[in-house]
């Protein structure tokens, strides 16, 4: 096959270039990177347009309303970069696969189903935990942030746990 | 000049998301069998790759304020709220090891092709949805057990950066040695799809 995928990058390389550029994020603007931000305020918009009066009037949500264009922000623009940025990497590696990801035992149905689940307990624990894996904790450990380390712990027990429920989904 | 920039315009956020995606895919992180791999123990990529890069992050903050370019305090620490931190970690380790994401990755995976990446990212909007809507009762959990604002480590142990920083190295290493360890018995780390049979892991590696 011609078009065989180049390898990942070392594991070590990797970590190097995304603490330099999370240093570099630092030093630019003040704070590190983030990402569950963006589907905070996707979702504000989102509501905004098929529920428009429960969403300005939600406690929660509605801050966003009222502020106006709830998706113009910076982390818009870094979320938009971060699409970009693995679009360069994964067409020049040769890496980029249209796909349902998941093991040969499993169906492309059950895949995004589990995938739709997944996503709403994330989305909902990102907004509990005030940030995510990115933002909280990788941004925030750079800080040496306790809060971080919290959020880490957590984040692998809770990993490790329902790895044991789900392995058969990718193996 | 004033250092940090304090710069959030667009140019900022699109240059520190490009460098940011770029080197998540390079690391495989476009991939949910690699990244749910972590806690099958077979690829310890996350582990690996996260704690480089907040070792190499935390470091170089450190370095800037030794060299007197800015300290700590010009950036933004979280603040602990440790019962919210806490559940919302261990649900986003669940809708990780569920979902195959978390949510820049998932960004990534979408980048690599993967439409059950942009599934779950329509999951995350209507869990953020879920919780907007359920925050009334939620705000006694949201705000428990608040810690000091923008509590670091050192500040909690009273002890210096280095010291954190070198306990941090000496757990890194420990971490690595443990985790190539269980990769080799377990026939990992997982590499990019696209060989013979896409959606297999290849077990002669």
């Amino acid at each position: 096959m011609q078009d065989r995928p180049r390898a990942y990058w070392p594991p070590l390389l990797a970590g190097l270039g995304l603490g330099l550029a999370l240093l570099l994020t630092f030093v630019i603007t003040g704070h590190g990177l983030g990402s569950s931000g963006f589907f905070t305020r996707a979702a504000a918009a989102a509501g905004g347009w098929l529920m428009p009066e429960a969403t300005a009037g939600n406690p929660y949500l509605g801050r966003y309303i009222d502020a106006g264009a709830p998706l113009l922000a910076w982390i818009t623009w870094e979320v938009a970069g971060l699409f970009v940025g693995a679009l360069m990497g994964s067409f020049a590696a040769r890496r980029f696969r249209p796909s349902v990801e998941r093991g040969p035992r499993t169906s492309a149905g059950l895949r995004l189903a589990l995938a739709l689940g997944g996503g709403v307990l994330t989305g909902f624990g990102a907004r509990l935990a005030r940030g995510c894996t990115s933002g909280l904790g990788l941004s925030g450990g750079a800080t040496l942030a306790v809060a971080a380390f919290i959020f880490l712990i957590a984040f692998f027990i809770g990993g490790f746990l329902f790895s044991m429920l789900t392995r058969r989904v990718w193996e | 000049m004033e250092q940090p920039l304090y710069d959030n315009g667009v140019a900022a956020g699109l240059l520190a998301g490009v460098l940011f995606g770029y080197f998540l895919e390079a690391a495989g992180f476009g991939s949910p069998r690699k990244l749910t791999a972590q806690f099958r123990l077979q690829d310890w990529a996350v582990f690996k790759v996260m704690f480089t890069a907040v070792i190499v992050a935390a470091t170089g903050l450190w370095l800037l304020d030794v060299f007197g370019v800015f300290g700590p305090d010009k950036v933004y620490v979280p603040t602990s709220f440790f019962w919210a931190i806490a559940v919302g970690g261990l649900l986003i380790g669940a809708g990780f090891a569920i979902g195959g994401y978390c949510p820049g990755t998932s960004v990534a995976g979408l980048a690599s092709g993967r439409l059950d990446a942009l599934v779950f990212m329509v999951g995350m909007v209507v869990g953020v949805w879920v919780f907007a809507w359920a925050y009334e009762p939620l705000k006694g959990l949201y705000f428990a057990a608040q810690g000091p604002k923008g509590q670091t480590l050192p500040e909690l142990f009273g002890l210096p950066t280095w010291a954190i920083l070198l306990a941090l190295v000496v757990l890194a290493v420990a971490g690595f040695r443990v985790g190539s360890a269980l990769e080799r018995r377990f026939g990992g780390p997982i590499g990019p799809a696209g060989d013979a049979a896409p959606d297999t892991v290849d077990k002669h590696t």
